[in-house]
């Protein structure tokens, strides 16, 4: 379907309850999902609409996955089935003085959602490049934008993706045009405020041809204690020669559910770099899938987790080299305190074909308690001969030397343990090519090992 | 050196340690006073190090017998930290690397809890590193080990000059220092030496744990202990260790065998 607009002027309404009527939901919990807000208002664009519906559609096709689904095998989901969950109406009014805290100095845009909807009072852009809510940009850009958006992120297969899509409105758009050069961080601010509150956060960042960006995904709350659901789907694609960094922060609330989904397509040469940190959420899940769909491309995914109490924290990673020279790095390290769950699947796929690639998984564990619990996987699927693909995986304790070593020197056990824990996580952090948001994040996870 | 009416520092008596249930020291007996430097010499194998990480409190080192009392309290009733504050310094043999731990972090906490306990001031970053840095001239060591991981990619004298760099900041009482030569080149080891000589007062007290003699022509030792088999064997002065060098260990066992039959 070619891009088009229909019916200019007022925006017609699309009827959700019609398109939900049409598909057979055979899960009740995803019709009170998908209850939740009952019009959206339509785009003027056939083939947006058109996605929308079709999303609808595999959202009553589909269900929500189980355990007994190997891709969800140790990421019990359930509890999120038993709180019902609305998208927010109208984003509350806040103070300039409230996001203070979660302002990246550095930035040269931000765009931020408040419960999902796109709050335009703490937005602004001095990037020079396309960095704006996608429900606006959808029109203007979207030419740019219907080859990819809803393309990369798989939705006919994965009922949350599928959800995401079928509520897309607002959103983030960036698109960095050929050869241009962002060097200040695009600061994508997603904040929590209300207790039930639905939100499905979705970005899409195109990079054309040699240009460079680094975007800052940041899934914050405000209340400590509000239960709410968010559902992310990012969508990035490089061109030629293009360099992406990648950040994302989940520091959602201990009573927070968070699942998203994070598709990456590599043109030739091209070289994305991601560092993701999930410090939040009661359930939390991220799923990121990089293709590296022509010859050359470049990619290095680290991550961490840090977790204590109950939380569950589960991170699927897929990195499909599908074409010959690529290569691809990544470590992803936990620290499971309480008795906290981590969850580590790390797929790596070399097609029949992509020979000379070369890469490299570490996934490194620690546990600080006798309950605390890691699954972790490496999964690599080797479907050429000539290639380098290097794996490992540690799962264990602080090193009762290490230990020593600083208690000699006069710290309390306590002390040392923190000290070596936080040094652990800090491996990660310090990749994050944002100052203030690694100085940060420092601080956070030392007073987070100092609980 | 020697002082005339020093107060002992550190007594120990008939100390037995296990490790892994077996016995390495079999009733060691020792008297430390402030001011003197003594070294432990011994083959391979005889308990020198053992001696030393019992006496810093090393999980793995069970005290089974014996005493040792620090400045007249029990030091086994004390935790590896508390003996840390209360002025016992570990020099170790073989430093830990603590990757992501900035190395000015670790010294900064080490050097600012102990403070705490003497009840002194603690340093902010800026005052401590114009501290440190006095320090690591000292030991002519380049203020770029401040910003790297503790220990992590350090060179055998790195990580030695680093553990007098520890001794230099929190100023022990009894500084045990276990094969601080081993792994240095003849210039290093002089200037580590140097350091160790500089912080040595006739109020505290260090201990040299060494299999070669080549560390004592620098840092000269009062008395000099021989130990073998979990025990001291043979106690002198300076120029055993010399005569240690040329003759070997095998000769202090044997006069020690002889010297112990007829009282057993």
């Amino acid at each position: 379907m070619p891009p088009g607009i229909v019916g200019k002027g007022l925006p017609t309404y699309f009827s959700w309850q019609h398109a939900y009527m049409s598909a057979v939901t055979s899960n009740s919990y995803l019709e009170s999902l998908l209850q939740g807000q009952p019009h959206l208002p339509a785009a003027p664009l056939a083939w947006f609409n058109e996605l929308r519906a079709d999303a609808v559609d595999r959202v009553g096709a589909l269900t929500v996955p189980t355990t007994r689904d190997e891709e969800w095998r140790f990421t019990d989901i359930s509890p999120l089935t038993k709180l019902s969950f609305h998208p927010a109406r109208n984003a509350p009014q806040l103070d300039a003085a409230t996001i203070d805290g979660f302002v990246l100095p550095e930035a040269g845009a931000r765009l931020t959602f408040i419960d999902g909807v796109y709050a335009p009072q703490f937005s602004f852009n001095n990037a020079g490049v396309v960095v704006e809510n996608l429900a606006v940009g959808v029109t203007r850009h979207g030419a740019q934008i219907e080859p990819h958006l809803g393309r990369h992120a798989e939705f006919r297969g994965d009922v949350f993706a599928a959800l995401n899509t079928a509520f897309l409105h607002d959103g983030a758009l960036i698109i960095v045009p050929r050869d241009a050069s962002v060097t200040a961080p695009v600061h994508l601010l997603f904040i929590a405020t209300q207790q039930e509150a639905a939100s499905y956060p979705r970005c899409l960042v195109v990079a054309e041809s040699g240009s460079a960006v680094t975007v800052v995904e940041d899934f914050v709350a405000l209340q400590p204690d509000a239960a709410y659901f968010t559902n992310a789907v990012s969508e990035i694609v490089l061109a030629d020669n293009a360099h992406l960094n990648h950040v994302r922060v989940q520091r959602d609330n201990g009573a927070a559910f968070h699942i998203a989904n994070c598709a990456v397509s590599l043109a030739r040469a091209s070289r994305y770099r991601s560092v993701s940190v999930a410090l939040g959420a009661r359930i939390s899940r991220y799923h990121l899938n990089v293709l590296q769909a022509a010859e050359s491309a470049e990619c290095t995914i680290d991550g961490l987790a840090l977790i204590a109490d109950r939380q569950l924290a589960d991170t699927h990673t897929c990195i499909d080299h599908a074409q010959p020279h690529g290569t691809s790095r990544q470590l992803h390290k936990c620290i499971v305190g309480g008795a906290a769950h981590a969850v580590f699947n790390g797929k790596i796929m070399v097609r029949p074909g992509a020979q000379l690639t070369d890469s490299s998984q570490s996934s490194r564990n620690l546990l600080l308690t006798g309950k605390a619990r890691v699954d972790t996987k490496p999964q690599l699927e080797i479907f050429a001969d000539d290639v380098k693909c290097a794996h490992g995986a540690t799962v264990g304790q602080l090193e009762a030397e290490e230990v020593f070593y600083l208690k000699s020197r006069g710290l309390t056990e306590a002390a040392a343990r923190n000290l070596l824990t936080y040094a652990f996580g800090a491996e990660i952090i310090a990749r994050i090519p944002v100052a203030s948001l690694k100085h940060c994040l420092e601080q956070t996870v030392l007073a987070q090992t100092n609980r | 050196m020697i002082y005339q009416d020093s107060k002992t520092l550190l007594a120990v008596r008939g100390l037995r340690v296990t490790v892994n249930d077996i016995e390495i020291l079999k009733g060691i007996d020792l008297t430390v006073k402030s001011g003197e430097v003594h070294a432990i010499m011994g083959p391979n194998g005889s308990g020198k190090s053992t001696f030393a990480k019992a006496l810093a409190g090393h999980p793995a080192y069970v005290v089974t017998g014996g005493e040792v009392m620090f400045e007249g309290k029990n030091l086994f009733e004390l935790a590896p930290e508390a003996r840390a504050r209360a002025g016992v310094f570990l020099g170790f043999q073989y430093p830990i690397e603590i990757p992501g731990v900035a190395n000015s972090q670790f010294l900064r906490l080490a050097y600012n809890t102990v403070q705490a306990q003497r009840g002194k001031d603690e340093l902010d970053p800026l005052e401590f590193d114009d501290f440190v840095r006095e320090k690591m001239k000292l030991l002519e060591m380049n203020p770029d080990f401040l910003d790297r991981s503790v220990n992590e990619g350090f060179s055998g004298g790195e990580k030695k000059r680093n553990e007098i760099l520890q001794m230099a900041l929190l100023e022990p009482k009894l500084a045990i220092l276990d094969e601080t030569d081993s792994g240095l080149d003849i210039d290093a080891l002089r200037t580590v030496a140097n350091g160790v000589n500089q912080l040595a007062t006739c109020d505290n007290a260090i201990v040299l744990v060494t299999h070669y003699q080549r560390m004592l022509n620098y840092i000269v030792p009062d008395y000099v202990h021989v130990m073998e088999g979990g025990r001291i064997i043979k106690t002198g002065g300076k120029e055993l260790a010399v005569e240690l060098e040329t003759r070997g260990y095998d000769w202090v066992g044997v006069e020690y065998k002889i010297n112990a039959r007829p009282a057993a």
